[in-house]
Order: C-alpha cells, then sequence, then structure tokens
C-alpha cells in the first residue's frame, strides 16, 4: 500500500506539456520586450529595401501593367472561353478570401475559447487578413468585362432609380467582402493602440509624429484598459460569424449555380474549412519568416507553431471529411455528367492538380504532423504549410474552371487553358500581399507586446509539493 | 411567371426532322444582328460568337451512323437561371414580351449569366468587334454594335418583333399571327423553325406547341423555355 503511494506520487505523465514555453512563463523585463519589437522595425537594411523593390515591381508589372494590357484589349487575352467563364482570377480570388481566414480564426476564435498561447501570434495573423483581403478584392474588379463600371454594383442612388440586383451572390460578396475588411480593419487596429503608444514614447521624427496620431492619445489610463478589454471583446465575438458568413457566401458564388458538381449544399462548410485550413497554414509560413527575418525568437517558440500545426492537422481531417462528402455523394447520384466529372479528375486532363491536391492537404499532413519533432521543426513546418498553399489552390481550380468544363450538353464542353496574363496577375497579388506586409512590417509592432505581458502578469508558477503547476489569475 | 397571359409570350418551335444542318440559320442570325465572326483561332478556343448554333451529334456506330443536328439559341427560358445571378439587372426579365432581355449598357462582364446557362448560349465579347470589310458596311442599324466585355445572345430579333408592334399600331390593328419572322426563321429552306405568340391561341405556334412531339432540352432543370423542339427522326409516334 505504503509502495502504491509513492509509485502515484511520483508518476509523471508522459505527455503532459510544461506550459512555460507557450505561455512565455520565463519574463524578462518589460522595456527589453518593448525592444525586442521595436529595434527590428528600426533597422533596414539594403537587403530588405532589395526586396521592397523587387516586390514593387512585380506588383507593377504582373498585376498592374498586365492588368491594363487586359482593360486596353479585353478579357480575350485571358484564357477564359465558352463554357468556362471563371478561371485562374476567381480561384485565386477564393484562394485570398480563404487565407483571409487565418487572422480571425487564429485571434478571435481562440481569444474568445481563452486559448493562451495565442498572445504572440494574433497581430501577425489578423494583419494577414486585411492584406489578402486587399489582394483578393481586386479579382472581383479585376475579372469584370468592364471594369470601370464597377460602380454598377454598389447601391448608389441614382435619378434612374437603378438598383443592383440583391437577389445575386455577386452582389452578397461584395457586401460580405467589404464588411469582412472593415470589420478584420478595425479588429487589428484596436489592439494596436497600447503598442503604438509604446512605440509613440520611444521613437523620435516621422514615426512618433505617426504613432501620436494612430495611438489617439493612449495614456494606459485604468478606464481606458477598460474600454479597450470591453471593445475588442465585442469585437472577437462579432467578427467570428463575419468571418464564416465570407466564406460561405464566396461559396454560395457556386452553390447557387446550376452548374453540375457546384450546386452542393455542403459548400458553404466545405469552404469554410478549406479557407480556415489553408489559412491556419499560411499563418504558420508567415510567422516562420517573420521569426526569422525579425529576430522574434523571444515570443515566437516552436511551442507555438506545435500548437497551429496540431490545429492544422485537425483541420486536414475535416477538409478531408467534407472533401470525401462531396466526392461520394457526386459519386452516387450517379448522374451522367457528374460522372463526367469525376472521370475528369480521376483520369483526365485535371488528374495532376486533383492528386496534387490530395498529396498537400491529406497524405502530408497525415503522414507527419502526427509526430511532435515534425512539428516543432521550422523548416519542415514552412514546407509542409507551403504544400497546403499549393493543395488547397488546386482544389479552387479544380471546382472553379475544372468543373465548367463539363455541361451537360456535350457539344458545349471545353478545355481551358491558362494564359501567362492570368498566372502573371495571380502572381501579381501575391507579391502585393508579401509587399503591404514587409512594409507594414517596418511600421507596426507585429507582436502585441502588452498581450504578452498581460499573459505573462496573468499566469504565475507555483510549486505544490514535487510538481509545478501553472496557475490564472482573471485580470478583468 | 409562365401563366400569365398578359402582354405576348413569343415562343419557337424546332422542327428536328427537317433541319439538315446548313447553317443558313447561323448566317443570317450574323447579318441580322451585328455579330461579328471571329476567325479560327478563336473558334478554336470555343469563343465563336454565334447566336444560334448546329449542335451534331453522331447516332450510332460507323457504317450505320447518322448525324443528327439540333439548332441551340437562347431558350428565353420563363425561369431563366441567368437572370437572379446578374448583380446589375443587365439580364432581366420582359414582363411585357415574356422575353430574357440583356441590358448591354448596364452589363459589367461578370460572366455569371453564362456560368450559370445550362444551354450554354451566352455569348461573350472577348475582344472589339471587327467586320472586315465590306462587312461593315451591311451592320444592321436597329441593332447597337457591342462592344468588349459585354454578354450578348440571342434576343428572339427583339427589333422585328418592336418593327412589327409599331406597324400594327400605326394601323390601328393587333399583331397578326407571322407578322414577326426572326431572321433564322426567315432564312430557314426547310421551313424547321416556326414563330409567334403563343398566348394568341390560333397561332400556328400555339396549334404546334400542342404536338405530341414537343419537347423541352434539359427540361428536368425547370427553367420553362420559349423554344419548344420537335423530335425527329424515328424516336416520335405520331
Amino acid at each position: 500500500m505504503q509502495g502504491d503511494l509513492s509509485r502515484l506520487r511520483n508518476f509523471v505523465w508522459p505527455h503532459q506539456d510544461d506550459p512555460k514555453e507557450r505561455l512565455l512563463l520565463d519574463p524578462i523585463p518589460q522595456e527589453e520586450m518593448n525592444q525586442i519589437m521595436l529595434r527590428p522595425m528600426m533597422k533596414a537594411g539594403p537587403g530588405y529595401w532589395l526586396t521592397v523593390v523587387l516586390l514593387a515591381l512585380v506588383v507593377a508589372g504582373a498585376l498592374f501593367g498586365y492588368w491594363f494590357y487586359m482593360i486596353r484589349w479585353g478579357m480575350g487575352v485571358a484564357g477564359i472561353r465558352r463554357p468556362v467563364g471563371w478561371g485562374v482570377f476567381i480561384a485565386t480570388f477564393v484562394f485570398w478570401i480563404g487565407i483571409s481566414h487565418s487572422g480571425t480564426f487564429v485571434s478571435a476564435i481562440l481569444r474568445v475559447f481563452n486559448a493562451e498561447y495565442r498572445r504572440p501570434i494574433t497581430r501577425a495573423a489578423e494583419l494577414m487578413t486585411s492584406f489578402s483581403l486587399l489582394a483578393g478584392a481586386i479579382f472581383p474588379v479585376l475579372h469584370l468585362g468592364r471594369p470601370w463600371t464597377v460602380y454598377y454594383m454598389l447601391p448608389i442612388p441614382n435619378q434612374r432609380l437603378l438598383w443592383d440586383n440583391f437577389q445575386s451572390p455577386l452582389s452578397w460578396d461584395l457586401l460580405a467582402i467589404t464588411t469582412y475588411l472593415l470589420s478584420s480593419t478595425i479588429y487589428v487596429y484596436l489592439p494596436m493602440i497600447p503598442d503604438l503608444a509604446m512605440a509613440r514614447d520611444r521613437t523620435k521624427g516621422w514615426r512618433h509624429v505617426l504613432y501620436k496620431l494612430t495611438s489617439l492619445g493612449w495614456r494606459g489610463l485604468e478606464y481606458e484598459w477598460h474600454y479597450l478589454h470591453k471593445t475588442i471583446n465585442i469585437f472577437a465575438f462579432a467578427i467570428i460569424p463575419i468571418m464564416f458568413s465570407v466564406h460561405t457566401i464566396v461559396s454560395w458564388d457556386f452553390a447557387m449555380a446550376k452548374q453540375i458538381g457546384w450546386r452542393s449544399s455542403i459548400f458553404g462548410p466545405y469552404f469554410v474549412v478549406g479557407a480556415i485550413f489553408s489559412g491556419v497554414s499560411a499563418v504558420i509560413a508567415v510567422l516562420l519568416v517573420v521569426r526569422k527575418t525579425m529576430n522574434l525568437q523571444y515570443f515566437l517558440r516552436k511551442e507555438h507553431f506545435e500548437a497551429l500545426a496540431k490545429l492544422v492537422l485537425i483541420f486536414s481531417f475535416t477538409w478531408a471529411y467534407f472533401f470525401f462528402n462531396d466526392y461520394l455523394i457526386e459519386w452516387y447520384g450517379g448522374e451522367w455528367v457528374g460522372h463526367q466529372l469525376l472521370t475528369l479528375q480521376a483520369r483526365g486532363p485535371l488528374a495532376p492538380f486533383w492528386y496534387t491536391m490530395i498529396f498537400f492537404n491529406i497524405v502530408v499532413p497525415w503522414a507527419t504532423l502526427w509526430s511532435k519533432k515534425v512539428r516543432q521543426s521550422p523548416t519542415a513546418l514552412f514546407f509542409i504549410a507551403l504544400g497546403i498553399q499549393v493543395g488547397m489552390y488546386m482544389e479552387r481550380f479544380i471546382i472553379i474552371p475544372g468543373f465548367l468544363q463539363r455541361q451537360r450538353l456535350p457539344f458545349d464542353w471545353g478545355e481551358y487553358n491558362p494564359r501567362p496574363v492570368e498566372f502573371s496577375i495571380a502572381i501579381g497579388t501575391l507579391a502585393l500581399f508579401c509587399l503591404l506586409y514587409v512594409l507594414a512590417s517596418r511600421v507596426i509592432p507585429l507582436i502585441p507586446v502588452w498581450e504578452v505581458l498581460e499573459g505573462q502578469l496573468s499566469h504565475s508558477r507555483r510549486r505544490i509539493g514535487k510538481t509545478v503547476v501553472t496557475s490564472v489569475a482573471e485580470l478583468e | 411567371m409562365s401563366e400569365t397571359k398578359t402582354g405576348h409570350k413569343w415562343t419557337m418551335i424546332v422542327d428536328l426532322d427537317r433541319c439538315t444542318g446548313c447553317q443558313a440559320c447561323v448566317v443570317a442570325c450574323h447579318a441580322e444582328n451585328n455579330v461579328p465572326t471571329v476567325g479560327p483561332e478563336e473558334v478554336g478556343m470555343g469563343r465563336s460568337r454565334h447566336w444560334i448554333r448546329i449542335e451534331r451529334y453522331w447516332d450510332g456506330e460507323y457504317p450505320d451512323i447518322r448525324a443528327r443536328f439540333i439548332p441551340i439559341m437562347c431558350q428565353q427560358c420563363a425561369h431563366a437561371p441567368c437572370e437572379p445571378v446578374c448583380p446589375v439587372f443587365a439580364s432581366y426579365h420582359s414582363d411585357e414580351e415574356n422575353l430574357n432581355v440583356q441590358v448591354y449598357n448596364r452589363c459589367i462582364g461578370t460572366r455569371y449569366c453564362a456560368n450559370n446557362c445550362p444551354y450554354s448560349v451566352r455569348v461573350y465579347n472577348w475582344f472589339d468587334p471587327y467586320f472586315p470589310e465590306p462587312l461593315e458596311q451591311q451592320l444592321n442599324p436597329d441593332v447597337t454594335v457591342r462592344y468588349r466585355g459585354i454578354m450578348e445572345k440571342c434576343t428572339f430579333c427583339i427589333q422585328r418583333i418592336k418593327r412589327a408592334e409599331d406597324a400594327a399600331q400605326a394601323e390601328g390593328r393587333l399583331l397578326h399571327d407571322g407578322d414577326v419572322v426572326p431572321a433564322c426563321v426567315q432564312a430557314c429552306p426547310t421551313k424547321v423553325f416556326t414563330f409567334g405568340d403563343r398566348n394568341d391561341e390560333h397561332s400556328e405556334v400555339a396549334e404546334l406547341a400542342r404536338s405530341r412531339r414537343g419537347f423541352h432540352v434539359l427540361e428536368d432543370l425547370g427553367t420553362d423555355p420559349s423554344v419548344i423542339y420537335l423530335k425527329g427522326g424515328e424516336s416520335h409516334a405520331g
């Protein structure tokens, strides 16, 4: 009996994680923390400027250059054709809107559920939301035949009483995306105010002026903190349904249509899960670059990436579940055109995309991310995360231009071959996203220092008997 | 609202037994509606601009094989899938004529209507139109020349409908059956097409619409098209 008890007392759970690393429970002086964040922001070497110039050139040439070329000559310079009315442009649009779910998911959902490890990674993820929305929002304008008439879609009161058609999923799209862009921008700005004030007090020159303006006279008084916490909380709850609605509505662009392969009632959650899947893995890739280039190893530890990698694995499972559902029902339904689509994916021209998608979205995450060693290896995670981006892009490509190639009347079938203009514009928006992020990394503190500090203050480690236990104090 | 008796219900009857696949209707439509030709490369890419096309299907195996032709133009659906998806009401339903009309000036070119058309009859202006000499001399003044970035499709020659209506009004009479003759109907040497107002119970189309050979293309979709095909070959009984 006595022997049993002592064995029990000395028992260590084999997989018990020590939260010390995730929660950064090795505090350093506050000023040192501020400086870790501010130092890389002040430093912009030749490598940085070279990156900026290169990205700006790509944006100017590949995106805007080709866009003007397309405006001048017409949509015909792209590879789209009858019956494939939407091609690489709309696939890339859905891709970017998918990436935009990263920030809200990591930040708002983890905030609402009090996942404490989120603290250092929220801001970098939220910024991705805003920038990828900007990159994505270009496409609905760009893919128009007459982009100069885009304002016809806006409900502007006018003399001829012409309104936009609220029955059209494209009108819903417009409303959803503008709402999301607006709310996510406010949501990234609010928690930034104390950090901007911190930067204001430690900078000179134009930065000081900028931070003074943007920190809105923040002094750190108690009632300011009280209001800030309250507002962030309201926004965190409010932005979650917006996030779900945005990608559901994007999926309705397809699910509402009569096209075989599109008209599926599962598309809403399927797209939302796919968006979060690609979004969270994009956060991993971007955070790894940020950590490396800005020396933020103190804030971003391998335990954070491990936690995100677990999320990625869970969403890979969920995505595969929806994918299987969608596939099975099309196959079981036995409609002739539906079977043509499945053949197109398994053996036809879509096969390379289809197998790439399955490889990167299912095979690679399932084969690797169960291992703690892989989840804690930055290099492995970086490539797995990039692979998921490729896989999810393939998914969008298959669903949009891929499925449009097969119609009910076989006479109307057509093969879609994207042209350089389309690839170049898609790459141009990638460069735009990177450029915005690279520029912002020198102006916006990418780590919410005050939130990290708050986390450190609210957690303490106590020794109880032989074990060390982390205890939490509610600050609010 | 297919049941309304207000206005007209313009209807096309296509008798598949009569079609020889000669494409005269296609040429007539190009000439009447200022539809440009686009050249072999673009046609090879699936960017032919025909508002009406002859779909050819092979029936049987060589040597016991025969070609079947089916002219496909805009079906002028009563429940048109292209209409609700347009964000700017460019694709819109005319209650007066019971036609699906396209407002060129309003169209911003999202191509959503074309994606959602199960008949793939909507034609997009990929580039500015080009009429090689002397074709630019024969443009129809009653029809707009459409520029790049705009969706268009068969209108049932709405300019001819309007002209006939104006003439009838000027003469102070109602429209007679046969007053309106779209270009494809006029050009067809084998009289495949019959065009008229189905709301007029004594019209020829109202008669033919009751035929037991009649069917709609992709009828199961519930689009309720205004084009009625009469079965051809041996497949019909009576």
